[in-house]
């Protein structure tokens, strides 16, 4: 099971609390590196609160969240060094995702998502929502606009660097010809990939995908599904996934959890999920026989407190 | 014809400070969705500092024995421009970090209150620091293009109100590339749509905000020192009456709009001008402000606001 031996994000005892309500409650579950994670459960089941906890949008009440990078490429690694004129590079390959701002989450951690209700920017153009997601590299290399007002040779080449970045995925989401249209003017299946590449433009280790399929015709979901694997397989990014859409999730996901209540109730690879019988009572609920065994049972504990 | 051609030159001169003061409160409405009341002492702060910095330099090169021609005229100004821009931009850094941003999570109310709060601060700041009367400069560039002659009246534009009109398309210019082509301009139109989202995707949005808040008072000491120019005198009750009616462009422009504010700016200079010359000087804010109620109820979104659109 590569989400024990090679985790990319251990959760640990993850408990997330409104007032009285308890909508995630002592969460754990591991992804693999590589792998497509599934995260299911019937609806109200917490998982977008996983997501927004993950992502920084919320902070946890309690529990931990260990994000943990790849093994970077040796070549690059030795690159760094000496260009570095130091000894060695260190950098950081554990994070816990709990203690950083929402906006270091995805500029250092490399965790990226996108949300079950499209929120691109929609008046500013298709590819301006994909170079905004390398903010930060530009402003880095723009000094902070000051060397881009005077138009420094370095500057023109990361920004020519992002811009071919962002017509690399436009080509792979099949929007090269509407980059300079405004985003809010795409239709709905255009839209939800854009996102996806906007995403992708801030070269996450981990994509988190709410209900990526929502909403999508047939033929839009298998388009995703392709993308999906494409990202999986040529940029290495590993993807968390919420989806309502069975078919979508048993086909493409190598490792799934499933939640009812905020509570974890089924774990491991698709085809055991399917038949996990707590799974099917969570989501065709019970049979008559079961209700009558267990009200039986009710029955008979209070007779035994109250005689 | 003559005194109409004379008034569109000075209300074009009044407009564009208007406007490059508009552009201030545009910005930070646009991005955070709160008036930044304190906007115009900023302003009356940034004309006090280049009066400083103009005494300072020319003491200075009378000093070292300089006698001032023009060509030490223009970079005194400049000098003074710049030094300005810089000092009010931290000012403005300064007064976003204590008094706005740890109320951002707050109540709407909040940071309005706080603005106006800062708002008295500033002025009574300045007046204590720099007594309460009005500080003069002596006339500089004051040397006239005669445009057109006239039966009994000449059009003149003099070289300040060229230097004004200069140094404000120049700068505009080099704040609408900042704000379409940068990284930096990227990220502020970002977070004035999805703050959250733009945070997601890696835009440090506080940072973004704080250099919003620099880079409204940047264009405010540029109209600081302009204005200073234009009339030689200067006092710190001068913050409130231009502020609010760089409020008033910005809103009859289109609040959150950059051209807006701008053209905005440019009406209420015009109406203005041409009100004094051809009816009554003493009823001119009466005038800008009756026609911004006029466009308010016609127009409420300003002449090239967006219309407010809900988020579901």
């Amino acid at each position: 099971m590569r989400w024990e031996t090679d985790p990319i994000l251990k959760v640990e005892h993850l408990t997330m609390r409104f007032g009285g309500l308890i909508a995630v409650n002592d969460l754990t579950f591991s992804a693999g590196r590589g792998d497509i994670t599934a995260l299911i459960g019937p609806n109200g089941a917490g998982k977008t609160t996983v997501f927004n906890c993950i992502t920084g949008f919320y902070k946890p009440t309690e529990g931990r969240m260990a994000l943990i990078h790849p093994r970077l490429d040796i070549d690059a690694e030795i690159a760094a060094a000496t260009i570095s004129g130091d000894a060695f590079v260190s950098r950081p390959s554990v994070f816990l995702l709990e203690r950083l701002p929402d906006y270091r989450v995805s500029g250092e951690a490399k965790v990226a998502r996108t949300f079950q209700n499209i929120r691109l920017f929609a008046g500013m153009t298709v590819l301006e929502n994909l170079l905004v997601a390398q903010h930060n590299a530009l402003m880095l290399a723009s000094g902070y606009s000051i060397l881009g007002i005077l138009g420094t040779k370095s500057y023109a080449d990361s920004e020519g660097g992002a811009v071919d970045r962002a017509k690399y995925w436009l080509e792979k989401i099949n929007l090269t010809d509407r980059a300079d249209d405004p985003a809010g003017d795409l239709p709905y299946g255009a839209q939800r990939r854009l996102e996806i590449a906007r995403a992708m433009c801030t070269r996450p280790v981990l994509l988190c995908l709410d209900e990526p399929a929502a909403g999508l015709n047939p033929r839009e979901s298998l388009e995703l599904n392709a993308l999906l694997d494409s990202i999986r397989e040529h940029e290495g990014t590993s993807i968390l996934l919420i989806e309502h859409d069975m078919s979508v999730v048993m086909e493409i996901s190598d490792h799934v959890v499933v939640l009812d209540y905020g509570t974890k109730i089924s774990d491991g690879e698709p085809s055991f999920v399917k038949n996990d019988p707590h799974v099917i009572a969570a989501y065709l609920g019970v049979d008559d026989e079961e209700v009558a065994a267990a009200e039986a049972e009710v029955d008979a504990v209070e007779a035994e407190v109250r005689p | 014809m003559e005194v109409f051609v004379q008034q569109l030159i000075n209300g074009i001169t009044l407009g564009s400070i208007y406007g490059l003061i508009a552009i201030g409160y545009t910005m930070v409405f646009g991005i955070i969705g709160m008036v930044n009341f304190a906007h115009g002492d900023v302003f009356m702060l940034s004309a006090f500092v280049a009066l400083i910095t103009f005494l300072l330099v020319t003491t200075f090169l009378a000093a070292i024995g300089i006698i001032a021609g023009s060509v030490w005229i223009v970079v005194t100004l400049l000098i003074c421009l710049v030094a300005a821009m810089i000092v009010t931009s931290l000012w403005n850094w300064a007064i976003e970090r204590i008094a706005y941003r740890p109320l951002r999570g707050s109540f709407r109310l909040a940071p309005l209150i706080s603005a106006i709060g800062m708002s008295i601060f500033l002025s009574n700041f300045v007046q204590v620091a720099q007594g309460p009367r009005n500080k003069p400069t002596p006339p500089m560039l004051t040397d006239v293009f005669t445009v057109m002659k006239g039966a009994n009246y000449d059009v003149n534009i003099s070289f300040k109100q060229i230097a004004i009109w200069l140094v404000t398309a120049v700068l505009l210019a080099c704040f609408w590339y900042v704000v379409q082509r940068t990284p930096l301009g990227r990220a502020q139109r970002a977070c004035e749509q999805d703050r959250k989202m733009a945070a997601l995707l890696g835009v440090d949005v506080d940072k973004t905000i704080s250099l919003t808040f620099v880079m409204g008072a940047a264009l405010a000491a540029v109209a600081g020192t302009m204005y200073l120019l234009y009339y030689g005198v200067v006092s710190f009750s001068d913050g409130f009456t231009p502020g609010v009616k760089a409020f008033t462009a910005a809103v009859l422009g289109g609040i959150g709009s950059l051209p807006g504010a701008v053209i905005g700016g440019l009406l209420i200079g015009l109406i203005e001008t041409f009100w004094s010359a051809y009816f009554t000087i003493d009823y001119k804010d009466v005038a800008a402000f009756s026609i911004l109620v006029v466009v308010l109820i016609f127009m409420p979104q300003g002449i090239l606001g967006k219309p407010e659109v809900e988020k579901v």
